[in-house]
């Protein structure tokens, strides 16, 4: 049964790529990432039985991650069809420097979109560390294909970077794998993680540390902690919008994951504290790092791409706290997913009416298309951490269980970072959502530009699911949470 | 068996200077190709005394990938960009032969905590060997400008991780093993489209000229 979460997207996927399928590709797309939706909507519900030396199982953090990427990845494959529509067979004129460009073949994209959602779905369910590393590999080669859609050179040199610093980081991650095996003094355990936990207290610390730098650095870099970031506002904001809000809300939660399993190994050793500073350390330097990225940001897709490093800072920083942030952290990486996957869905709105991904040329949103307006505020308002959304419930949480450990100065550190980030965010962003049109401006009568449904209903769904995590969170969420929490060696 | 393992691993770090001091493209090509057949010769050469057929077949199917096909794919690469030289690294091919040494004697310094306790039956030179492959091939990425260079670079990263595999005797599942070679070359295979691409669409693969995205 479980299988069939990476099977059918991976199934679906090869088959899209062949050639002859033109005029059936939306469908299919679409039709996979539904039959993925309900496959992992009933093992959520109805989880099978876990056996602890499988490869594949699903525990409380696996599950919580992959019920986020599919349902994310269901909202933007709708929203893919309707971009599809528009994008696909012309010749295009680039948005920023007036060149004309083409697009990459659809069934390309179509197909790397669905085999992307089977690897990050292996990832969720995998148990093996090596089967997660070559799951994790699998999501940075199939994604590559995604960022160069624009076929120009600045999507290439995106795509370059992505490809090449993942690659290395990743390659640096296996390395970790390796001495995690080699950490128990020459008794042969297997790579499973059920396995790895219950020999955890003999295994040689010197090695087990080792092993997690290299895995923090490796799964680090693809999850975006500063100072390995670097590639990602690249690819996020070369990328087309429904494919950042795919990177950002589901790929790096992915490697969160991979991280969070070699934490949970170092926890049962005995060695949260060692991984947990590190997590700490690293979680406020990418906070602090976005903070600074984001003042004076001039282009809003790559503030979102900050805004990413910013938060996924602030989930490092919650599980390396420990305590009540643990089970916050979780919270929070499900809310920032789906208002980023609000936020860039939006974004690809603004692009598609304003042509310009500069901040200072779009004006007056609010009044030029009411619905992308509101949603690009809503999401704003969510992704700064204000009431009544999701992200507000989860960084009290964090700050509740920094506090309680007596955490002082990462308290302080990280409530400075969030208030940097709300100024700095509310500069830039609030203009754009109110501010004259410069058509109206100039006197001009421009028609209003259309809201195609297919536009505005998927961030819409997402907007109102933020809401409603904001004003109450199920009592089986909780006990997910809590689950993974412990799983992951909350201390 | 200790001495073989030596030998090996030496001729390994000789491998990563002719990479480090070479400006030609196609020389380093062959280099990588020698080093894929040196780590089957390791990762047979560690193996405890009974040889399985699953440990030859795997090892067989690495050195395939490694010093056969991937070479070939890269020659390739090399053709169709027609670029044949590495023109003026970042760091100079002498001084990248210097660093190498220092590196080197860096490796035997910080593999000494790990060697004291390391798994049983581990040659000393395997822990430092293969760490110098890997930084040797980090140390390619960052200091090599042609997109081509640091795509070998990144080979001889994977081949020194593979040698820490080898030499842990980290036996994984088949399947788990397979899977690993398989992203290596699906991974090379990428990045040889996208050197492809961007040498069509700018006329040049240096990495360094890449830099219109940036805050």
């Amino acid at each position: 049964m479980l299988w069939a979460v990476v099977g059918i997207p991976a199934a679906v996927g090869l088959t899209v790529l062949a050639p002859p399928l033109r005029r059936a590709r939306p469908a299919l797309l679409l039709l996979g990432a539904l039959a993925h939706a309900v496959v992992v909507a009933s093992v959520c519900l109805r989880p099978p039985a876990y056996e602890s030396e499988a490869w594949i199982a699903l525990d409380a953090p696996g599950r919580l991650f992959l019920a986020v990427t599919s349902l994310l990845f269901l909202v933007a494959a709708t929203y893919a069809v309707g971009y599809l529509r528009t994008e696909q067979g012309r010749t295009t004129r680039d948005a920023e420097e007036g060149f004309l460009f083409r697009n990459e073949p659809e069934g390309v994209f179509a197909g790397c979109l669905l085999l992307f959602l089977a690897a990050m779905s292996l990832v969720c369910v995998s148990q093996h560390l090596g089967l997660l590393w070559v799951a994790v590999e699998a999501t940075t080669l199939v994604s590559a294909p995604l960022i160069s859609y624009h076929r120009h050179h600045r999507s290439l040199e995106a795509t370059w970077k992505y490809l090449l610093i993942c690659s290395v980081g990743i390659a640096l991650a296996l390395l970790g794998v390796f001495f995690l095996a080699a950490a128990g003094r020459g008794q042969t355990h297997g790579l499973t993680l059920h396995s790895l936990l219950a020999s955890a207290r003999g295994m040689d610390a010197a090695w087990l540390k080792a092993a997690f730098i290299l895995l923090l650095v490796g799964y680090g870099t693809k999850m975006g902690l500063a100072p390995m970031h670097t590639w990602l506002p690249d690819a996020h904001s070369e990328a087309p919008s429904l494919v950042s809000a795919l990177l950002s809300g589901a790929l790096l939660n992915c490697a969160l994951l991979a991280l969070l399993r070699g934490h949970s190994v170092l926890a049962a050793a005995g060695l949260g504290g060692f991984s947990g500073q590190l997590l700490v350390v690293l979680g406020l330097l990418s906070m602090g790092a976005a903070a600074v990225f984001m003042i004076r940001q001039g282009d809003y897709k790559r503030l979102l791409a900050y805004s990413s490093i910013e938060h996924m800072g602030v989930v490092a920083l919650g599980v390396g706290l420990g305590g009540l942030a643990v089970p916050g952290a979780m919270l929070h990486a499900v809310n920032h997913s789906i208002i980023k996957g609000l936020l860039f869905l939006a974004a690809g709105n603004l692009l598609a009416t304003y042509h310009t991904k500069t901040i200072r040329n779009v004006r007056g949103v609010l009044r030029n298309t009411p619905v992308t307006g509101a949603l690009w505020l809503a999401g704003f308002l969510a992704i700064t951490g204000s009431p009544p959304f999701g992200l507000f419930q989860s960084e009290l949480t964090i700050l509740k269980g920094a506090m309680d450990g007596g955490h002082w100065a990462a308290s302080v550190l990280y409530l400075l970072a969030l208030g940097v980030v709300f100024v700095a965010m509310a500069r830039l962003v609030l203009p754009m959502a109110f501010g004259e049109p410069a058509s109206l401006a100039a006197g001009e009568t421009t028609p209003r530009p259309r809201e195609p449904a297919w536009a505005i209903l998927p961030p819409l769904g997402l907007a109102m699911l933020a809401l409603a995590l904001g004003l109450f969170v199920p009592q089986s969420l909780w006990d997910v949470l809590s689950q993974a929490a412990a799983a992951i060696g909350a201390h | 068996m200790d001495v073989l393992s030596d030998m090996l691993v030496m001729l390994l770090v000789l491998t990563n200077l002719r990479l480090l001091s070479s400006s030609r493209i196609g020389a380093c090509i062959h280099t990588v190709a020698i080093q894929g057949v040196l780590l089957g010769a390791i990762a047979l050469a560690v193996s405890p005394a009974t040889l399985s057929i699953k440990l030859v077949a795997l090892t067989l199917a690495t050195v395939a990938v490694k010093a056969v096909l991937l070479p070939w794919l890269l020659r390739r690469a090399v053709r169709g960009a027609g670029v044949s030289r590495e023109v003026e690294p970042i760091v100079g091919f002498t001084a990248s032969t210097i660093v190498g040494a220092l590196l080197l004697g860096l490796c035997f310094l910080i593999s000494r905590p790990l060697q004291a306790s390391a798994p049983a039956g581990i040659g000393k030179t395997l822990i430092p060997g293969a760490m110098f492959t890997t930084l040797s091939g980090l140390f390619l990425i960052v200091s090599r400008r042609k997109a081509l260079t640091q795509v070998l670079g990144y080979l001889t990263m994977e081949n020194g991780v593979y040698v820490f595999g080898a030499s842990l005797a980290v036996r994984e599942p088949l399947l788990v093993e397979l899977g690993i070679l398989l992203d290596v070359f699906v991974g090379v295979f990428v990045m040889g489209i996208v050197i492809y691409q961007i040498n069509r669409e700018f006329d040049h693969i240096d990495t360094d000229r890449l830099s219109v995205l940036k805050d």
